[in-house]
């Protein structure tokens, strides 16, 4: 991690349903916005850790775990770890939630 | 204190060597290992090889051991580095880059290479071997840049190859000294069955031709046979045969024929080195195939761990072709010599082949072209050496009907030790020991936990068959099977835990019924969203994050994100006008493909998710809900109304039934068909419910399947009237709705509820049959189109479908 690292505001918490995930297009990147039912904010990398790819947005989610909504795989939304059997990692970046707004840093 | 573990030295970091550290880990070895390797790459699936150059699976796909595994087991690993040479008197091994590593004890697995013909010109460019992901590479990297390609051998690996190229778009020719193709595993017949078949995917032969030099500058430009004819070619692969690679045992003095010699345990002639896989020579025999090597890893992990362990004494050889699409297998014998007899059946029209070969009547060998299904149980058979009964023979050879149903499991007789799953080295106890300990009651969890028929797929029905063995056993007793792993419970249980507690939500079922996971799991959730649905269609809200992706969508989403959409046309009838408004919406939105579907319906291919809503709202169609657990399509043949065989207006009858069931939740898609006459031109066998019109009226048939497992409707009433015709199939259907299993299609159904208890609830009880129909009236009366609501509904919209840009 380096400093000039910064929070972009991606939009307000109601813009995002509760367990569905949305797509937003920061800068370079195409992230998948996760709210939990317990109101926490989730920003990962749309892109399946799977060797067919895929986006991961439109997976179910339960709790921490993303089930993706190609492969059903596993996917913790924290660490962006794909949970045995498979193997693999989505990126992950940090998020805040400040004033009903959501930032990203990229 | 700490015990000084043996240092345990591989050589060769293939299947054979590291199948044998794995049993010898699960055995609980105690050994500090070292593995070295060749090839820059941890242990990889080779006989996978020809789906990657096939383009159905990637190089990532086929690893079977990740770098993870080996530091997982405190495994050192050198890839990229030849052992040259073993010093059996100072017990320590010398590679090619300088390394010196002592050891206790050492197994060669160094495996085998192609085997390049010496004749002149062999070394030029373009000339390889396919036995390693560098081969397959350089086939990719040819297809790229050179039209013309000879594959000189038309064994299994030559055809493999041959079939990789044809996929990659090059011009294949395959060149083969003998007459028949895999002379070493088929017949004559099975042989000439399999070449017309891979000329229809394109492969072009010559047979009874000896290539004698290759021609061309620095890279080949063309074959030369003995005859003097030539071939061009720019890409040439070597496949006529392989060779044990044996020269780090002759560096070190160790006894070599054609392969390492061993004895039964694995022992080469120096104490403690140990030799396993395809680069041994076993009583005179080389194995190039997969099974064999899983069989001496076992033997020689077991004895290496000091375990009690039977002799290996050869292994009975089986071979399956790798090439998608064609089904071919080989065990044993596979011609007949005059003291043997021969039972065949041979089907030029399915284009099916079997053999089996006796000798006294015992079973010694088999071929099968078309229909593999009964590979595994006769290649058992022939490993047993079982004699031929009357009732094997009516298994084997059937009667020439369909039912398969009576077969006798052979999985009661099969040995613990048996390997299940040739690919990834797991036998029949490991499959138990996984079902048992940990409650799996899927072939997919069996897939995950233990790795059978991850790979290929082959042994499939094999596992299913040890499932359904174990359950069948379980469920006699009474355990019973949980939904998910979140609950124990059954789906007859979760639902009347519903009923009888009046649980309203998701998230109240999962607290009440007291589910492991909180939030459940991508089984239960949408399982849950049915049944309480199904339950109370008026008060229900449907929670749309518990429904999959495709229903959340309402669209099917593809591979790569984007998505297919399929109108609604009644009876698959629709009008020029709807063909126009299709036709320029699929050039609007840019759509990849515009596809017929199974269902008679037009399917729009590759749209991308932003566009769904406006797609949807310019055809203005209903939706055809492709997508979903619903109705999908009732098929029609064109009937009374203009055909001169028709007996009932199938397509009237066929759209009238599709708009009275459409946008219901079923348990899993479900179809129908209507004909107008026994002629069965929409095909109603293979539907969830068929109708069959004649001169009298309508005869229902359901429980028919044309998927996965196939399964033939039951003829189930016959009715005089349409209004019969439309309420029986409203019974039938909610009677499949309140009993059903999530998932479970109705050929399940039909099969475990059973046909005389459906007939009893929707036809003899004429009371119950109008409750039935009042209860799916009910249901019915909630439904509404969901691509309308979508376009109505803007904030669902933005959150749905809308990409945000920042």
């Amino acid at each position: 991690m380096n400093d000039t690292q910064t929070f972009y505001p991606i939009g307000s918490i109601d813009q995002f349903l509760p367990q569905i995930g949305r797509v937003v297009q920061l800068k370079e990147i195409e992230l998948a916005i996760f709210r939990t039912s317990n109101e926490e904010v989730f920003a990962l990398e749309n892109k399946s850790p799977h060797p067919k790819g895929g986006p991961i947005a439109e997976g179910i989610v339960s709790g921490h775990i993303l089930y993706d909504p190609l492969y059903d795989w596993q996917i913790d939304l924290r660490t962006g770890l794909v949970q045995a059997p498979d193997e693999g990692q989505v990126t992950v970046f940090p998020t805040k939630l400040e004033a009903d707004v959501i930032w990203v840093q990229l | 204190m700490t015990a000084i573990r043996e240092r345990l030295v591989l050589i060769g970091n293939g299947m054979a060597g590291v199948a044998t550290l794995e049993q010898i880990i699960k055995l609980g070895g105690q050994y500090d290992i070292t593995v070295f390797g060749s090839e820059p790459h941890p242990n990889y699936n080779r006989i996978m090889l020809s789906y990657v150059l096939e383009g159905t699976q990637t190089i990532d796909d086929i690893i079977l051991n990740s770098h993870e595994w080996y530091e997982q087991n405190q495994i050192t690993l050198h890839t990229g580095t030849t052992v040259t040479r073993i010093d059996a008197g100072q017990q320590i091994i010398h590679t090619d880059n300088g390394m010196m590593v002592p050891y206790d004890k050492v197994i060669i697995a160094t495996g085998s290479q192609s085997f390049i013909l010496p004749i002149p010109g062999h070394d030029k460019q373009g000339v390889v071997g396919f036995r390693d992901i560098a081969d397959c590479h350089q086939m990719i990297d040819a297809a790229a840049h050179y039209p013309q390609a000879a594959v000189i051998g038309g064994g299994l690996l030559g055809l493999e190859a041959a079939k990789g190229l044809v996929s990659l778009g090059m011009d294949v020719t395959v060149v083969h000294l003998m007459d028949d193709l895999m002379e070493r595993q088929l017949d004559s017949v099975a042989a000439s069955m399999l070449r017309k078949e891979l000329e229809r995917q394109g492969i072009k032969f010559l047979m009874g031709a000896q290539t004698v030099e290759l021609l061309g500058g620095e890279r080949v430009e063309q074959l030369v046979f003995k005859d003097g004819t030539t071939l061009p070619a720019q890409f040439v692969v070597m496949a006529a045969g392989i060779k044990p690679n044996i020269a780090v045992a002759k560096e070190s003095n160790i006894e070599t024929g054609r392969g390492i010699i061993v004895n039964d345990y694995l022992q080469t002639s120096v104490d403690n080195i140990y030799a396993v896989g395809e680069c041994v020579q076993h009583r005179e025999s080389c194995y190039g195939l997969v099974a064999p090597l899983f069989e001496q890893g076992m033997i020689l992990a077991k004895h290496i761990c000091g375990i009690d362990t039977q002799p290996y004494e050869g292994s009975v050889v089986s071979t399956k072709l790798k090439i998608s699409g064609v089904d071919v297998f080989s065990a044993g014998v596979f011609i007949e010599n005059e003291h043997q007899s021969v039972i065949t059946a041979r089907d030029d029209w399915k284009r099916t082949y079997k053999k089996i070969i006796l000798e006294d009547q015992t079973i010694v060998g088999a071929v099968l072209f078309g229909d593999i299904t009964d590979a595994a149980p006769l290649q058992k058979l022939i490993r047993d050496g079982a004699p031929m009964t009357d009732e094997l023979y009516a298994e084997l050879m059937g009667t020439g009907g369909c039912d398969h149903s009576k077969k006798k499991s052979s999985v009661d007789t099969m040995a613990d030790s048996e390997i299940v799953c040739g690919c990834n080295g797991v036998t029949k106890l490991d499959i138990v020991s996984a079902i048992q300990e940990k409650g799996l009651t899927t072939v997919d969890e069996i897939k995950a936990c233990t790795g059978a028929s991850r790979s290929c797929g082959g042994c499939k029905p094999v596992v299913e068959q040890i499932l359904q063995y174990v359950l069948g056993d379980g469920a006699t007793i009474g355990a019973s099977q949980g939904m998910c792993s979140c609950t124990p419970l059954s789906r007859d249980e979760v639902v009347a835990g519903i009923k009888e507690k009046g649980l309203k939500t998701i998230k109240e079922v999962m607290n009440v019924l007291e589910w492991k996971q909180p939030e459940g799991c991508s089984k239960c959730r949408p399982a849950i969203n049915y049944y309480l649905g199904m339950l109370d269609p008026a008060q229900y809200q449907d929670e749309k994050s518990s429904r999959f992706v495709n229903e959340r969508m309402n669209a099917n989403i593809q591979k790569d994100g984007t998505y297919t959409v399929v109108p609604r046309m009644y009876g698959g009838v629709t009008t020029p006008e709807e063909l126009k408004r299709i036709a320029d919406v699929s050039v609007k939105y840019n759509v990849q493909a515009v596809k017929m579907t199974g269902g008679q319906r037009i399917d729009l291919i590759g749209v991308v998710k932003e566009d769904l809503p406006k797609v949807w709202e310019e055809l203005d169609m209903p939706s055809g809900y492709a997508y979903a657990k619903s109705l999908r399509t009732v098929k029609t043949c064109v009937g009374a109304q203009y055909c001169r065989f028709g007996t009932q207006d199938s397509m009237g009858m066929g759209a009238d039934l599709e708009r009275r069931f459409e946008r219901l939740d079923f348990p899993a898609k479900f179809k129908m068909a209507v004909n107008g006459c026994p002629r069965n031109c929409a095909e109603s066998c293979t539907k969830d419910i068929g109708i069959v019109g004649n001169d009298g009226g309508w005869e229902i048939f359901i429980g028919g399947n044309g998927g996965i497992k196939a399964r033939l409707a039951d003829s189930f009433c016959k009715v005089k009237t349409d209004q019969e015709l439309i309420d029986l199939c409203g019974a039938i259907i909610q009677y499949y709705r309140e009993t059903g299993k999530y998932l479970e299609r109705t050929s399940e159904w039909v099969e475990r509820i059973g046909l005389p208890t459906i007939y009893e609830a929707v036809v003899t009880n004429v009371e119950n049959r109008q409750q039935l129909i009042e209860r799916v009236d009910l249901a019915l009366a909630q439904v509404e189109d969901p691509w309308q609501k979508v376009i109505n509904d803007t904030p669902t919209r933005e959150a749905l479908f809308h990409k945000m840009e920042v």
